[in-house]
């Protein structure tokens, strides 16, 4: 009898051995990682999100910004040229997801921050259309007319610290009065307007 | 990376490598090639009758698989993929980056550089130079101003010469590089509804456009009291305020009458983002020619 005969004719055997052959890549690649300081320290400055642009990262999820705008700015000269520098895994230490993405329909956002006006990031996202003609970005005006109600803001706090974002108890207990009653467009514009503002670099 | 952890991939991608190996070695079939006669090497299995012949892995698929083993060994010997090995040729993708980008520096010795050292008079009459300023206007700033400079609601018309902030080259330069931060208090409170409505339509005179002749005394009265202060009494505005002239018929917000009176009663907010630590001076100093090459 050969080798691989025993393998198929005993199931219980071949699915441990599947088991071990597919895990050698996560063992190599992603065990290590959760373990390195390269990945699991934050970089200079890095603090978690106030309580009012955690409520705009969660309508950013929300709305599925995430499908069509990466925040992964890759070591090309091509991408450091247009976005800035490229993205450093101490600035996602806080990301729970991470919104790295996948997908480029839009621009990457990873240093959006500060690089338009806010009240061009109002023009644009309540009709992109406003202010770039030729965009096929979808329309928010809803999130002109909702308004956050801070029920939750406390909890997410909460559970995020519980998976290693480091918030104060005053940061949770001033969690509801920083985001009650304010649009949820206030909330993704300050979300929007702090991405990737900590590393700088002149393209 | 710490010795455990690089021992750990290390160990872990060796025996990887290993176990693939010997498992293609160790599973063979019988029939050592194709010219061995397959009848008589079957595995012995049979189900209704059928056999099931016993034959090796092609040639080209073995000697493919026995390829991605070697290309392996090679590949953990020149390229960063053992634990803190760095790899023979010391590639990682950061100085990958860096080498690209040194190059790309070499390469736009002749643009980049050479105009730098020119004025920007100069350089709005150079089509070499203006063909790479219309590319960096239209990936840094068309966003906001649009694609031919002519600016948006609430963006201002680069192509009018009508300039907020001055036009001069050094302010054109002041403003890229510092940005600039407009507001405008609002005045609703202060002056009241009546006070808006009779403003709005002093300010719609200025520019002749309709207006109600009957508030003109009123608004002319609250104009002087509130609005001369930053747009001048002759309300031609003033660069150092950014207040805009508002006696000639260009407008940043448009001229509808309840578009001033919004204006009046609730203020504006704007801002132009500082570029200087967005962009290399470079090349803020061509997008200054070419906003400059605009309107003359």
């Amino acid at each position: 009898m050969k080798n691989h005969d025993i393998v198929e004719k005993n199931i219980g055997l071949m699915s441990v051995l599947v088991v071990v052959a597919i895990s050698f890549g996560a063992l190599v690649e992603i065990v290590p990682q959760f373990f390195l300081p390269e990945t699991t320290e934050p970089i200079a400055g890095l603090m978690p999100l106030p309580a009012l642009e955690l409520e705009g990262r969660d309508i950013y999820i929300r709305e599925g910004c995430h499908v069509c705008h990466t925040q992964m700015i890759r070591p090309l000269r091509a991408e450091v040229e247009r976005y800035g520098h490229y993205s450093v895994a101490g600035e996602s230490v806080y990301e729970h997801p991470f919104l790295w993405g996948s997908k480029r329909t839009g621009p990457d956002l990873a240093r959006v921050g500060k690089r338009y006006s806010d009240e061009w990031h109002k023009a644009h996202l309540y009709d992109p259309r406003s202010v770039v003609p030729l965009s096929n970005m979808p329309a928010f005006p809803w999130l002109f007319e909702n308004k956050l109600s801070g029920e939750y803001t406390a909890k997410k706090m909460k559970a995020l610290r519980s998976v290693g974002v480091p918030y104060t108890d005053e940061d949770i207990a001033g969690a509801k009065h920083a985001v009650e009653g304010k649009t949820e467009i206030d909330a993704l514009v300050v979300y929007l307007q702090q991405l990737g503002t900590l590393l700088t670099h002149k393209r | 990376m710490s010795t455990f952890w690089s021992l750990w991939v290390i160990v872990l991608t060796l025996t990887c490598i290993g176990l693939c190996t010997w498992i293609l070695f160790a599973n063979r079939k019988v029939a050592k090639s194709d010219d061995d006669n397959p009848e008589n090497q079957t595995t012995g299995h049979v189900y209704d009758g059928i056999e099931e012949y016993d034959n090796p892995l092609p040639k080209w698929w073995f000697q493919l698989f026995v390829g991605t083993i070697i290309f392996t060994a090679i590949y953990l010997v020149l390229y960063p993929g053992l634990g803190t090995f760095k790899g023979v040729l010391g590639w990682t993708s950061v100085n990958q980056l860096e080498s690209r980008q040194e190059k790309a520096q070499e390469q736009y010795k002749d643009s980049y550089e050479k105009y730098s050292t020119m004025s920007v008079e100069e350089l709005s009459q150079n089509p070499e130079a203006m063909k790479m300023g219309v590319r960096l206007f239209a990936n840094n700033c068309a966003v906001c101003h649009g694609a031919d400079g002519g600016g948006n609601y609430g963006f201002p018309n680069l192509t009018d010469n009508d300039w907020l902030h001055g036009g001069t080259v050094a302010k054109i330069k002041e403003t890229l590089v510092k940005g600039r931060n407009a507001n405008m208090p609002a005045w609703g409170p202060t002056i009241g509804e009546e006070g808006v409505a009779a403003v709005t339509e002093y300010v719609l005179s200025l520019s002749d456009l309709e207006h109600d002749a009957t508030q003109l005394a009123k608004g002319k009265e609250v104009f002087g009291a509130v609005c001369s202060a930053c747009h001048g009494a002759d309300a031609k505005g003033q660069i150092v305020m950014g207040a805009p002239n508002l006696t000639d018929d260009i407008w940043l917000y448009d001229s509808e009458r309840e578009t001033i009176a919004n204006t009046v009663r609730n203020g504006r907010v704007n801002r132009m983002p500082a570029q200087e630590n967005l962009l290399r001076e470079d090349k803020i100093h061509l997008l200054t020619a070419y906003v400059y090459s605009l309107s003359h």
